[in-house]
């Protein structure tokens, strides 16, 4: 296939930035997302310019590293990540579009590249249990009901890879917080933290400068773990059910 | 607690969200009063005059009516106030946007700041028309809203800015009485079918059921 990529270059966090256009030639429909990028690279290379950099680790889903937004769509036309979405999805003589995560919460670094760093902020608020540390407990130990074991898992697939927040017009990180506040709120070793769990990660997610949630639902569509817009509605009654509880 | 409630996006949001149901509960019985109007202008003015001795006698000449306007009046401010601070938020969250940008929200769901925008000054405009009297094209006569409204009606710039503005409300009610179940928990997977038919039949109602006044009064039914 022959494609023209037009490809957002930013030198660093203080310089502004803008598309440049790229011919490829010779990719096939069987590489990955990634690859084509990699081969645009090398050819880059050779003619002594600089490399378009871009984020990716695992590159088989579960990381959450890559990040691109690819014709409008965070992670591409498919429902899945960046590194798992393959050429076959394009046709020969596509022009496409390949820019930065978007949120002011996730400033760019270079080209491609978006600092998520707030994410961690967040989950460091409250995103983990006090366990005992040791050799791993007895698993039936604590009983989780069918149903809340679900649940939990449902949230736990966020990979916090941050496309709610790309996908987001007032970039939001609702539907990131929510999983991982559902997660281990509906579980019995995260319910001794239930309360400040989601009243410090919501006022984390706040003091990074994430935006609101107006429910467009842009988010879940996003997602590429599935994670549901419902996951923000629980959380929002979970902080309900928090701000009564918890005097402050 | 409060002041950290109202600090929070998720504290505001559930303020616009009661603020918006109480509105929109107003709505339901103001729509079911105004109906009213096609049954002639003694149950109509009849209507009128009860609205002012509402609650009598525990409560005093008026005292339901201001109550009743105190709340609304607060519930607006609140929620325009919310609407405000929350938006001006959300565009500094995302200030630049894709170069590749597609529309894909619903029209309702992009509509909802310069909906509520086209509401606010709707309401102003209202009051000002057939409350107050001030904007009021013919004589207004205080104590005789069935003549009031018939002349309202029989311009028309009236009957375009009350359908635009009902328009809109039926959208602003559409996605925004979804958005409150969801902003106070009350949603789920199994609900939502039941909660958006609920939205979509409230927004439906609503809006043809305010607009079937200037209706009547442009074909003469009410006159
Ligand atoms: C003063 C004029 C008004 C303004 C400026 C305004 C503005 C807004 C805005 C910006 C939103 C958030 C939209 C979003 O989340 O995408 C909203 C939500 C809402 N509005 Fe209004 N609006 C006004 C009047 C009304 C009226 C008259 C009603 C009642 C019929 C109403 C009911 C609602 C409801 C129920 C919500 C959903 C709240 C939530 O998501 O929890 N609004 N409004
Ligand atoms: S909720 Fe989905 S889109 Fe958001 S960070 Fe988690 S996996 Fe990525
Ligand atoms: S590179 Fe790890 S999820 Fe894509």
């Amino acid at each position: 296939m022959k494609l023209t990529l037009r490809v957002w270059r930013q030198k660093n966090a203080d310089t502004p930035g803008a598309m440049a256009t790229y011919q490829l030639d010779g990719v096939s429909q069987d590489m990955s997302f990634l690859e084509m990028l990699d081969i645009l690279n090398e050819e880059l290379i050779v003619k002594g310019e600089e490399p378009v950099a871009f984020d990716h680790d695992c590159r088989e889903g579960i990381c959450g590293a890559c990040s691109l937004v690819i014709n409008g769509d965070a992670h591409g036309p498919e429902r899945t990540t960046t590194c798992q979405l393959h050429m076959r999805s394009f046709q020969d003589g596509d022009t496409i579009d390949i820019e930065p995560w978007r949120a002011s919460a996730f400033p760019v670094i270079k080209d491609l590249v978006v600092d998520r760093s707030a994410f961690d902020r967040v989950i460091q608020a409250g995103g983990f249990i006090t366990a005992p540390t040791g050799a791993a407990p007895e698993a039936h130990a604590t009983p989780v009901p069918k149903a809340d074991a679900d649940f939990a898992f449902e949230h736990a697939e966020c990979i916090g890879c941050g496309a709610c927040v790309a996908a987001c017009p007032n970039g939001a990180a609702m539907l990131f917080t929510s999983a991982k506040v559902n997660h281990l709120n509906v579980l019995p070793q995260g319910s001794p933290e239930r309360e400040t769990r989601v009243l410090d990660m919501v006022s984390q997610m706040d003091a990074e400068g994430f935006g609101g949630c107006t429910l467009t639902g842009e988010c879940a569509t996003a997602c590429p773990k599935g994670i549901p817009l419902f996951s923000i509605t629980a959380m929002n009654k979970e902080w309900l059910r928090a701000t009564r509880k918890v005097k402050r | 607690m409060a002041l950290t409630f109202w600090q929070s996006t998720l504290g505001k949001k559930i303020v616009m969200g009661v603020t918006g149901l109480i509105m929109i509960g107003y709505l339901c019985a103001h729509l079911l009063g105004n109906m009213k109007i096609f049954f002639g202008p003694g149950e109509f003015n009849g209507y009128g005059h009860w609205l002012r001795v509402m609650g009598a006698p525990v409560l005093h000449h008026q005292w339901g009516l201001w109550i009743a306007r105190i709340v609304l009046v607060a519930a607006v401010v609140l929620h325009a106030v919310s609407a405000y601070q929350l938006s001006r938020r959300d565009i500094k969250a995302r200030p630049q946007g894709y170069v590749h940008a597609k529309p894909r929200m619903s029209y309702a769901t992009r509509t909802m700041r310069w909906g509520g925008v086209i509401l606010a000054l709707f309401i102003v405009w209202h009051i000002l028309d057939l409350t107050t009297g001030t904007t009021h094209s013919g004589g207004f006569q205080e104590g005789h809203p069935y003549q009031n409204v018939v002349d309202t009606f029989s311009t028309w710039y009236g009957n375009v800015i009350y359908i635009v503005a009902m328009l809109a409300m039926g959208m602003h009610v559409q996605h925004g009485f979804w958005s409150a179940a969801q902003t106070l928990g009350a949603g789920s997977r199994s609900r939502d079918r039941a909660l958006k038919a609920t939205a979509n039949g409230l927004a439906i109602l609503l809006t043809a059921g305010f607009i079937s006044i200037p209706v009547g009064v442009m074909t003469g039914v009410v006159s």
